[in-house]
């Protein structure tokens, strides 16, 4: 549970002020974040409520986005049961247009699951930092969370954990309305796919990269924040001009990391001291919602 | 079990691997470095922008425009703000270029 020391050093509430409201939940009586038996009911439903909130942005982008998936996966040649298995076992966008890509060109197994592999990379960091936050976690329900963990779902649990402590109601509530959305509207793409219009028509291929930008500038309390964005983005740009997608995704990330790293600084030399909440984000904290 | 089945579920759990993989090797370390423990903490700005960063230039002028009205928005205002002045600034300059 190394989790817990982690948790009290981010300044809490310096994400989105919309949810100032879930700040005046009292976390405080939850007696160890660690078993979620003591969390009282009016924390589990306002989880679900802010769940719920957090994601219809993200369902309205991702109901003309998974439609196309599905008519693309028929007109390649799948089989509507294959597509629906595709968009329920992998659940990653992204790779599922890679797969289908390479399907169509008789390449050999392997080097499809490794390209699957390779697009789906970023995730390994997106678990690796998330996991962090799941304190509040069982042991399945970790194993069910990670299945679900896709771009969105990150983001938001990212924020959700620094505002007010990341919970299974609140990580769940979002992941079923994504997940539900995602195989209706996969289904709907899959049966009447010559029907779609473009999406580009009223800008909603274009809701994605908006949402993950504004996910990305609510972070902007983070430590070197600046200098990590710059870092990546370049890095990135580098990355797409030159090698070619999906490795500015990985490549970029990574500068990023290297840069949060080579500039951090040893936080406390006393062991015993870990866990001091930091007193010094408070005042912040009240300004960032102004 | 047909091939296009096989591989589909290979897919999967290939998927699957690297969404549990990055806690399952991080949990095995149990207490972090400082400097890891700085760069897990950048692991949302960092991926979350080179995965954005293309979209800058892949499109036109009105993408690039609409990332940063709403990444500017976003300082400062809750998410739904800030994602709906980015699509009103695409939608609008779409028309207009």
């Amino acid at each position: 549970m190394s989790g817990q020391t982690y948790t009290d050093e981010i300044p809490s509430g310096d994400m989105q002020p919309e949810n100032i409201e879930a700040r005046g939940i009292p976390t405080g009586t939850i007696s160890g974040e660690n078993s979620p038996k003591t969390v009282p009911n009016p924390v589990m439903a306002s989880d679900i409520k802010d769940g719920i909130k957090d994601v219809l942005p993200i369902l309205i982008a991702i109901v003309p986005f998974a439609a196309v998936f599905g008519a693309v996966a028929i007109e390649s040649g799948l089989s509507f049961g294959e597509t629906m298995v595709t968009s329920l076992s992998i659940y990653a966008a992204a790779s599922q247009y890679v797969m289908i890509d390479l399907m169509g060109q008789s390449v050999p197994v392997w080097s499809i699951v490794l390209a699957v592999f390779a697009v789906n990379f970023r995730h390994v960091l997106y678990s690796a930092s998330i996991g962090r936050t799941m304190g509040a976690f069982s042991f399945w329900q970790k194993a069910l969370a990670f299945f679900l963990l896709v771009d969105p779902q990150f983001a938001s649990s990212e924020a959700r954990a620094s505002k007010s402590g990341l919970r299974p109601a609140y990580y769940f509530s979002y992941a079923l309305m994504i997940y539900g959305t995602w195989m209706a509207a996969n289904a709907i793409g899959a049966l009447f796919g010559s029907l779609i219009s473009s999406p580009a028509t009223y800008g909603l291929d274009f809701i994605l990269p908006l949402y993950f930008t504004g996910l990305v500038a609510g972070f902007h309390k983070r430590l070197n924040f600046v200098l990590i964005l710059i870092t990546s983005a370049g890095v990135s740009l580098a990355a797409y001009l030159t090698i070619g997608s999906p490795w500015h995704i990985t490549l970029g990330g990574i500068a990023g990391l290297i840069i949060a790293a080579a500039l951090s600084k040893p936080k406390d030399t006393s062991p015993q001291d870990m866990n001091k909440p930091k007193a010094v984000s408070t005042p912040k904290e009240s300004t960032a919602n102004v | 079990m047909s091939d296009t089945i096989f591989l589909i579920l290979a897919c999967a759990l290939a998927t699957y691997a690297t969404r549990a993989g990055g806690h399952l090797i991080l949990s095995r370390f149990g207490a972090t470095h400082y400097r890891l423990e700085a760069a897990l903490e950048a692991v949302p700005t960092a991926v979350l922008t080179a995965l954005v960063a293309p979209s800058l230039i892949t499109n036109g002028p009105a993408e690039a425009i609409a990332v940063l009205v709403g990444g500017l928005v976003a300082l400062r205002y809750p998410l739904v703000v800030s994602v709906i002045s980015g699509l009103g600034t695409l939608i609008l300059l779409r028309g207009m270029l």
